[in-house]
């Protein structure tokens, strides 16, 4: 491609631009998730990869099928991810109490 | 350059760095509040995606509810005495191999893949009520199961975390 | 007031009771007295507005009908059926109106008079807390448009029925009381059932006004007139079992065990009145068959009730079956094509019905104070025979309750008169042009035999000398809150609210309010026509009144002369009729009738599957495994001590070898051999018969303990292998799970591209 043409590109938004922001984003969800020690860190980041999944669905939405059922979809997730951070939320509270520490390497008791 | 590649940069960045601080700063709280300008930052991407409805749901459960509850669950868990806010990372250099390949093979996919475009965008006017009527018709059972779902998480969130009764 | 602001009304008065029962259940602790003053307030308040309902309706817009719908819940098209919508609504016709305010009216005095009855009960709140439930599941009822809240309501009602009839479960026979009112009410209720879903089928609606229309148009279930009928009967099982018709009527006399004030709820305005009220809504959709079936379930159970009750000395028991004989009375009605008459008389009997149980707690009420009193734990509160001279120590109870007895006799210038004269009227009409004389002949007789029962009550309980002084003296008037809804009760006992001419109902609101609806049924399968019934009803009207006011004063006058006078002799008659008396007094014996049936061929069935599933099922596994296990201990060659199924093992290998052998051996041989040849060949057949034989018996038994054993061992090394190899993978943090997982995810991109 020549780069006047990736200049062109780059100011008419299309499907592509949304789903290559959805794919960074997922994978810096995912590098949370993979990384980090606190499992709170974890928890966000997989709320960035379920906003990551949330911006495909409405982006093929609007661009390919132009109908709202990925729309539904995303208040699904959505629901999903409430329910998720409360119950994710509460067992972290429960693993505070009991192992005085939220750091997940830590807590690998079911290997023995 | 129009308004709405403007808008489209501004939230697009917005979104990823703060994205980027929430994955990469080593003080959880500094990772929860750059969480908020994410979420803050992708309702805004849902608004020019025509999806009006689930922007507004986004700001209002994602920062309105579930912040505020990873906040609740930082503060809760972290030793704030203790000046151990920091939090650490492990098996770094696996996970960025890792990462940098899924990065790799979602940008070629969606750059690679000849997406089947709409060619006429008949446009959304008014989402909330035709995503309602969706919800009450094509959709009804998933509807009424996540409504199931999210009593179940209610009820087995405060039981839970409730602190349990000292045996004595 | 337009049509909307009636709707709305409607919708407010339906939802009231709700809100007590809410307020109630949750609270009932925290609120000041329990907080019966609120939900009384809130009963009355209904009763209000519903009056204004009633005012209204019946006043300025008595030839429409006021209806609301909405769509409940749409499915959209489905597959094999068409599209399914369900629209629920209200709909408010004179005879929704009617029945709401005859609902509010019990109901509400129903509350008041608990204020005095229940005062101090272990579960005060609670009682109220269902009293309102019940009057809202009853509204449902009566307010519906369509059939789907109707059965909603419907089942809500046996719930709070049972709720409340076992208010106090602590004693055994009220829980078991309320099990059996809920089970009996479930048989009618699945015929219900399956005649709103044959109709469901047909209309794919469920609401009345369509479903009518449709079958007006010429539609009917099925293209056939039989499941019209069908469809109308089975919507009648559900009246059978709410109205305690026969067969179904067990579960009444049984529901005594609840609080008096409940029982007067039940009779009067809540339960049962939906069974005679379901009848009246889907009256145009019956066939005459189906007429004819409800017509003569009615009469029998007129009878059956009406005999029972002469006998019973516990004075509801006595209460409970006049009302199953009345219901049984509101039902022939009906089904005789009196609608207006069977309906009418619902609605005054709901009053002066109301009126005798709430006398009767009363009673109950001064006689259970009296004996706690006395200190007696063992004389029975509510038995008349118990009783008697009552008159003295509680004039207002009194007074009121012979007008009831007046009024449910068909003595006149009551409104029982009035309801009572024209469904016998009604009888004797159907008679005319159907040729069925047994009906009206049982219905002239239970007039007779209710005005007995009811007057014998009312002489062995107030009148007469009381048999015990010391307990006479602390028998006292009940307080204000009970007396006051007697009163009241007995003032709309009176036949001016109903017509003002006492001697004919067809000249009062009720019969231009409510006349018969115009059948929708094909008309080779519908009854008479409603100008033929009313003409024959004109000319059988004074004949019908003679001789129901003969039949009433032979009763009253039989009451008096045994009871009162003493000129014939009850116990001498009990003795000599013996088996019958005792027939009677046991109920007919419908309960040792459905123990010995209906309940012990559940439990047969039951205790048939537990022995199916012991014995067969169980047998036929267990001698698998056991003819298994007999079979590979006989390839062990232990076959000595296994017994029979070794010895099994052993025939059966023994043939199939022999089997072997004799197929080698003939098949090999050609067709024209020599004798030393064919020598030859048995003797390889033999040979090769012990080879497989040996090889079965011994090397079965090799072959298990090397190559399966061996393969089995083998397997298992395999797994412990992997393992231990998978083991060093499983680091136990779910971040190093989760990498593979996406390392795995990946693959399937890049395959899939």
């Amino acid at each position: 491609m020549v780069l006047a043409d990736f200049f062109q590109w780059l100011q008419t938004p299309g499907l592509t631009h949304f789903l290559l922001i959805s794919g960074i984003l997922f994978s810096l969800g995912v590098f949370a998730i993979l990384t980090r020690r606190n499992a709170i860190m974890v928890l966000m980041g997989i709320e960035l990869v379920l906003n990551a999944a949330n911006i495909n669905f409405l982006a093929f939405s609007r661009f390919t099928t132009g109908t709202l059922d990925g729309h539904v979809f995303a208040i699904f997730v959505i629901i999903l991810a409430a329910a998720e951070a409360a119950i994710a939320l509460a067992i972290i509270l429960n693993i505070f109490q009991n192992f005085n520490s939220v750091n997940i390497d830590e807590i690998n008791q079911l290997k023995d | 350059m129009d308004l709405y590649t403007i808008a489209f940069y501004l939230f697009a960045v917005i979104t990823l760095v703060s994205a980027s601080i929430v994955v990469f700063s080593k003080n959880i709280i500094y990772s929860a509040f750059a969480l908020l300008f994410a979420f803050f930052g992708v309702a805004g991407l849902y608004v020019l995606l025509m999806a009006d409805f689930i922007a507004v749901t986004q700001l209002m459960i994602y920062v309105g509810g579930i912040l505020v509850l990873v906040l609740f669950g930082v503060m809760l868990t972290t030793r704030v005495i203790n000046v151990d806010m920091r939090t650490g990372t492990i098996q770094t250099l696996p996970a960025v191999l890792i990462v940098a390949a899924l990065a790799g093979t979602l940008v070629g996919v969606f750059w690679t893949t000849d997406w089947r475009i709409m060619p006429a965008f008949p446009g959304f006017e008014k989402t909330a009520p035709r995503i309602g009527e969706l919800l009450l018709t094509s959709y009804l059972l998933p509807f009424e199961i996540a409504s199931v779902v999210l009593l179940v998480a209610l009820v087995g969130a405060a039981m839970i975390a409730r602190r349990e009764k000292k045996a004595s | 007031m337009s049509h909307e602001t009636i709707l709305q009304l409607a919708v407010v008065v339906y939802l009231l009771p709700l809100l007590g029962f809410v307020i109630l259940i949750f609270f009932n602790k925290r609120l000041p007295r329990q907080g019966d003053l609120i939900e009384t307030a809130i009963v009355f308040l209904g009763l209000i507005l519903s009056s204004v309902i009633f005012a209204v309706k019946i006043g300025a817009y008595q030839n429409e009908t006021i209806q609301g719908t909405f769509t409940w819940v749409s499915f959209g098209n489905v597959p094999g059926f068409g599209p399914m919508v369900m629209t629920l609504g209200i709909m408010i016709d004179n005879l929704a109106a009617t029945m709401l305010l005859v609902v509010y009216i019990v109901s509400a005095f129903v509350h008041l008079f608990s204020i005095g009855y229940m005062r101090g009960d272990v579960r005060y709140g609670r009682y109220f807390a269902y009293l309102g439930v019940f009057t809202f599941s009853m509204l449902g009822i009566v307010l519906t448009n369509n059939f789907f809240m109707m059965y909603v309501s419907w089942e809500l009602v046996g719930l709070s029925s049972y709720l409340l009839i076992g208010h106090w479960f602590e004693k055994k026979s009220a829980s078991d009381a309320a099990k059996k009112a809920f089970i009996v009410n479930r048989v009618g209720d699945v015929g219900m059932f399956i005649g709103i879903l044959i109709l469901y089928t047909t209309f794919h609606t469920f609401t009345f006004e369509t479903i009518f229309e449709s079958l007006k148009a010429g539609v009917i279930p099925f293209g056939s007139e039989t499941w019209l009928t069908a469809a109308g009967i089975l919507v009648f099982c559900g009246a059978v079992g709410k109205s305690a018709q026969f067969p179904l009527h067990v579960w009444l006399p049984d529901a005594m065990e609840g609080p008096t004030p409940v029982s007067a709820l039940i009779h009067a305005a809540t339960m049962v009145a939906a069974g005679v009220y379901l009848i009246a809504r889907t009256f145009p959709m019956m066939t005459a068959d189906a007429l004819m079936v409800i017509a003569v379930i009615g009469a029998i159970t007129a009878f059956i009730a009406a005999t029972i009750a002469i006998t019973q000395n516990d004075i509801k028991k006595v209460l409970a079956y006049s009302t199953i004989s009345q219901l049984g009375y509101m039902v022939m009605g009906l089904g005789v094509g009196a609608f207006t008459a069977g309906f009418f008389h619902l609605t005054t009997h709901a009053m002066f019905k109301a009126g005798l149980f709430l006398g009767s707690g009363s009673v109950i009420h001064a006689m259970h104070h009296a004996l706690h009193h006395s200190g007696d734990h063992k004389t029975d509160a509510q038995d008349i025979r118990n009783m008697g001279g009552l008159k003295a120590k509680m004039p207002l109870t009194f007074w009121t309750f012979v007008m009831f007895t007046l009024a449910i006799s068909g003595v006149p210038f009551t409104s029982g008169f009035l309801s009572k004269d024209e469904i016998l009227a009604g009888t004797l009409a159907y008679a005319n042009l159907t040729g069925r004389w047994y009906i009206p002949i049982v219905a002239f007789f239970v007039a007779g035999l209710t005005a007995f029962y009811m007057f014998r009550v009312v002489i062995l309980t107030f009148l007469g000398d009381h048999k015990d002084l010391h307990r006479y003296d602390a028998i006292h008037e009940s307080p204000k809150t009970m007396t006051i809804p007697l009163i009241v009760f007995a003032i709309l006992s009176f036949f001016a609210f109903f017509s003002l001419n006492p001697f004919n109902a067809a000249s009062g609101w009720v019969y231009s309010a409510l006349p018969r609806p115009e059948s929708v049924v094909p008309a080779n399968v519908a009854a008479a026509g409603i100008e033929e019934f009313e003409a024959s009803v004109h000319q059988t009207h004074v004949l019908a009144m003679v001789l129901s006011l003969s039949m009433a004063g032979l009763g009253i006058l039989m009451a008096f002369l045994t009871y009162y006078w003493k000129k014939i002799d009850a116990d001498l008659i009990a003795a000599k009729t013996g088996p019958l008396y005792r027939f009677l007094l046991n109920k007919w014996k419908f309960d040792e009738l459905y123990d010995a049936t209906a309940v012990a061929g559940t439990i047969g069935i039951s205790k048939l599957g537990r022995w199916f599933d012991n014995r067969i099922v169980d047998g036929v596994v267990n001698g698998v495994g056991s003819w298994t296990k007999g079979l590979t201990l006989g390839t062990k060659r232990n076959w000595v001590e296994t017994g029979i199924s070794a010895i099994f093992y052993m025939i059966v290998t023994a043939g199939v070898s022999l089997y072997v052998g004799w197929v080698v051996g003939f098949g090999l041989m050609p067709a024209e051999a020599t004798l030393g040849a064919i020598v030859g060949y048995v003797v390889l057949g033999i040979a090769v018969a012990g080879f497989t034989f040996f090889l079965f018996y011994v090397g079965v038994g090799g072959f298990d303990n090397s190559i399966v054993d061996g393969l089995v061992n083998a397997t298992a090394y395999l797994a412990g292998f992997l393992g231990l190899l998978t083991r060093r993978l499983q680091t136990g943090k779910v971040q190093t799970y989760l990498a593979f997982a996406i390392l795995g995810v990946m693959i399937l991109f890049l395959w899939f591209r």
